[in-house]
C-alpha cells in the first residue's frame, strides 16, 4: 500500500491523464496496477485470438477473394445463405448434428450413469480401480487413434467384425459404403470415449448423497434396487439433469475430431454421417468457398448461442446456484 | 431389518452384485478391446492379417512391422521431438497465463473482476467460427507453416481458468490480505504463497493442457504442409491414410544401404505398430495421472 501511495504522479503520467482528473477511476487502475498487469496477457490473448475474429463473421455477407481480403472483398447480401440453403446440404446436416447429439446425450448419459450407480454398488476395491482405469484409458487417445481402431473392426477385408461374421456363416457387410451402419457406429464410440470421464461426474455426485438417508431407506424395507430407483438416483437428479441441460446448449455444435477420423471424406457416408462442422471444414479447404463456409459457421454461432442462454435460462430457473452466467 | 429373512435379503444382493460386476465388467473390457487389438495386429505378420483380418489375440509373432517403423527412426523421432517441445512450452505457458488470470479474478479486492470474468467467458457463448479464425491464422497474423500456429490455440481456455479459478476462491482471502499488510506484492503472493497451496489444481490444469497438445492434430492439418513440421498425431492421421507414401518414404530414406521395394514392407500391421509407438507414452503415463483428470472433473463439477 506504501508503495502504492508513492507511485500516483509516474503512473499519471504513464496513463497521459492529469493527475487532478485522475478521479476515482485512474485511482482504481493504480491501486490495482500489478493485478492488471498480470490479467493482460490474457486479455491481450482473448482479443487477438477471440474477439478480433468475432468480426470476421462479416465474410458470410462477402464475396471473399484473397487478394482483397476480409474488408476488402466486395459484399454478396446473403447469397452464401442462399446458397447453403439451397445446396440442400442445409437440411441434412442440420438434422445430422441434432439427432447425433440428441443419441451422444441419451446414450452417453444412461450408460455413465449406470457405471457410476453400479460402481458404488461393487465392495471389491481392486475390481472397482481395475475396471474405472480401464474405461479411462479411451479419454486419453486422439480421435485419430479411434479411426484407426474403428478401421480394425469395421474394415471390409482385414475388419474384425467381418472376420467374426464370415466365420459365422454370415455375409460380409460393406460398412465403410454403408451409411446406415454409422449412426450405431459413431453413437458407440462416443460412449465409449466418453463412458469412464463421463461418470466421473455422477459418481462425485453419488458420494455426495447423505448416509443417512440409505440407512433410513434400509430401515424401512427397502431392497437395494429399490434404494437405487428410489434414493439414489432422485438424490443425482440435479447434477443429471444441470449436465442434461448444459449438453443440450450445445446440441449444434458437431464435434468434428470424431466424424472427421471415423468418417473423413467418404461421401459414401455423408447423408448419415454429414454435420455442421465437416461440412464448414470442406468448403473451406476442398473447395475453397470462404464465403459459404463462414456463413455456415455463422449460422452455427448464432444457433448455438441461443442454445446456450436458453439452456442457461432453464438452469438458472431450476437451480440457480449452477447457472453459468 | 432384522425381522426380514437372511436369504431375502441377499438374494436381492446377489441379484445385484452379478448386475453390476457383469455390466461394469463389460464395459470395462469394451474400453479395453480395441487397445488390445491394435497392439496384437502390431505383432502380427502381415500375412496372418491379410489372411485372417485383424484379431484380438495376436495369430503369430512378428516384429517385421515395428523393425519397418524402425528401419528410418529419424522420421518418427522427428515428430516425437516437436510434439514434446511443444507439449513442455505449451503446458509452462499455458499454465502460467492460466493461474496469474485465475488469481487475479479470484481476488475479491480487484474491482473488474466480473467485467473481466465475463470478457472471458463471452468468448465460450459466441466465435467468429473456423473462417475468421483460419484467416486471421494464415492471413493477418502469417503463421501458416509455423510452430506458433500450433501454439496459440490451445495455450488459453475458459473451462481451465473455471477450473484454477475455483481452486483459488478456496484459499482463505485472510491470507492474501496478511501478505498485503505484511508488504508482499502481488506477484509475491501468487508465486510463494498461492502456488504452494494450490498444487492439485495446478497439476489437473497442466494435465489437461498437456493432453490437449499431445492430442492435437486438428491445428497441424490446417496450418501447417510442411512434413517436418507434423507433430505426432498428425503424422499418424497422415501416415495411417497414405500408408503407401509412408512405405515409399522409408524405401528412399533408409540408412542400411540395400534397395528394398516398398513392395517387401508391410501395410496394415504397419498402421498398428506406428499407432503403438505414438500411444505409447500416453498409456504408460495413464495410471500415474489419472487420479489428477478425475480430480478435474468433481472441481468443475462441484465449484464451477
Amino acid at each position: 500500500m506504501k508503495q502504492h501511495l508513492s507511485n500516483p504522479p509516474e503512473a499519471s503520467v504513464q496513463k497521459k491523464i492529469p493527475s487532478e482528473k485522475l478521479g476515482r477511476f485512474g485511482k482504481r487502475v493504480i491501486r490495482n496496477k500489478i493485478l492488471l498487469l498480470m490479467i493482460l496477457p490474457a486479455v491481450i490473448y482473448t482479443i487477438v485470438f477471440a474477439y478480433y475474429p468475432m468480426t470476421g463473421v462479416v465474410m458470410a455477407f462477402k464475396k471473399y477473394n484473397y487478394r482483397d481480403g476480409i474488408w476488402g472483398s466486395p459484399w454478396n447480401g446473403i447469397e452464401n445463405f442462399r446458397f447453403f440453403f439451397k445446396s440442400g446440404q442445409a437440411g441434412t446436416v442440420i438434422r445430422n448434428t441434432v439427432l447425433y447429439n440428441v443419441a451422444f446425450i441419451l446414450v452417453g448419459t444412461v450408460t455413465q450413469m449406470a457405471v457410476a450407480i453400479f460402481l458404488t454398488e461393487i465392495r471389491s476395491k481392486h475390481f472397482r480401480k481395475i475396471s474405472q482405469s480401464m474405461m479411462f484409458l479411451p479419454y486419453f487417445i486422439s480421435w485419430v487413434i479411434v479411426g484407426v481402431m474403428a478401421f480394425n473392426i469395421f474394415s471390409d477385408d482385414f475388419g474384425f467384425l467381418n472376420k467374426l461374421l464370415v466365420a459365422m456363416g454370415f455375409k460380409k457387410i460393406s460398412f465403410y459404403i454403408t451409411p446406415k451402419a454409422w449412426p450405431f457406429i459413431l453413437v458407440f464410440f462416443e460412449m465409449w470415449k466418453g463412458v469412464g470421464y463421463g461418470s466421473v461426474m455422477y459418481l462425485a455426485a453419488i458420494m455426495g448423497v447423505d448416509t443417512s438417508i440409505y440407512e433410513a431407506a434400509a430401515l424401512d424395507g427397502c431392497n437395494v434396487f429399490q434404494r437405487i430407483f428410489y434414493v439414489t438416483i432422485p438424490s443425482i437428479m440435479p447434477t443429471v439433469i444441470i449436465l442434461f441441460l448444459m449438453s443440450v446448449g450445445r446440441i449444434f455444435k458437431g464435434n468434428f475430431d470424431m466424424f472427421y477420423n471415423l468418417v473423413g471424406t467418404n461421401g459414401n457416408l455423408f447423408n448419415y454421417t454429414d454435420v455442421i462442422d465437416t461440412l464448414s471444414f470442406r468448403a473451406l479447404i476442398s473447395s475453397k468457398d470462404f464465403g459459404m463456409s463462414a456463413a455456415v459457421g455463422l449460422f452455427q454461432s448464432v444457433l448455438c448461442f441461443i442454445t446456450v442462454v436458453l439452456a442457461n435460462r432453464l438452469v438458472k430457473a431450476y437451480d440457480p446456484d449452477y447457472a453459468l452466467f | 431389518m432384522k425381522r426380514k429373512s437372511r436369504l431375502k435379503i441377499q438374494k436381492d444382493v446377489i441379484a445385484l452384485n452379478i448386475i453390476a460386476y457383469t455390466f461394469t465388467a463389460l464395459i470395462a473390457i469394451l474400453c479395453l478391446l480395441p487397445f488390445i487389438m491394435v497392439i496384437s495386429g502390431s505383432f502380427s505378420s502381415e500375412r496372418a492379417v491379410a489372411a485372417n483380418g485383424f484379431s484380438l489375440v495376436p495369430q503369430d509373432f512378428s516384429l517385421e512391422a515395428y523393425k519397418t517403423v524402425f528401419k528410418t527412426p529419424s522420421v518418427v523421432i522427428r515428430a516425437y521431438a516437436t510434439t514434446t517441445v511443444l507439449t513442455v512450452t505449451g503446458t509452462a505457458l499455458g499454465l502460467l497465463l492460466q493461474t496469474m488470470t485465475a488469481f487475479v479474478l479470484a481476488r475479491k479486492d480487484f474491482p473488474w473482476r466480473n467485467g473481466f470474468s465475463f470478457f472471458f467467458y463471452f468468448t465460450t457463448l459466441f466465435s467468429g467460427g473456423l473462417v475468421p479464425t483460419y484467416v486471421l491464422y494464415t492471413r493477418t497474423l502469417g503463421l501458416a507453416n509455423n510452430y506458433l500456429a500450433l501454439l496459440f490455440p490451445l495455450l488459453f481456455s475458459v473451462f481451465n481458468l473455471l477450473i484454477m479459478k475455483s481452486y483459488i476462491m478456496g484459499v482463505p482471502d485472510t491470507l492474501f490480505e496478511a501478505a498485503k499488510i505484511d508488504g508482499a506484492g502481488d506477484f509475491r503472493i501468487l508465486f510463494q504463497i498461492t502456488l504452494p497451496l494450490i498444487k492439485p489444481a495446478l497439476a489437473t490444469v497442466g494435465l489437461f493442457i498437456a493432453l490437449a497438445y499431445w492430442n492435437d492434430w486438428y491445428n497441424a492439418m490446417l496450418y501447417i504442409r510442411e512434413e517436418k513440421m507434423f507433430p505426432l498425431q498428425y503424422f499418424l492421421y497422415k501416415q495411417v491414410n497414405s500408408i503407401e507414401a509412408y512405405k515409399k518414404m522409408i524405401a528412399n530414406n533408409q540408412v542400411s544401404g540395400d534397395v528394398i521395394s516398398t513392395l517387401s514392407l508391410p501395410t496394415q500391421t504397419l498402421k498398428m505398430a506406428l499407432t503403438v509407438v505414438v500411444t505409447g507414452p500416453i498409456i504408460l503415463a495413464f495410471p500415474f495421472v489419472q487420479k489428477y483428470f478425475v480430480q478435474g472433473v468433481t472441481i468443475g463439477a462441484v465449484k464451477g
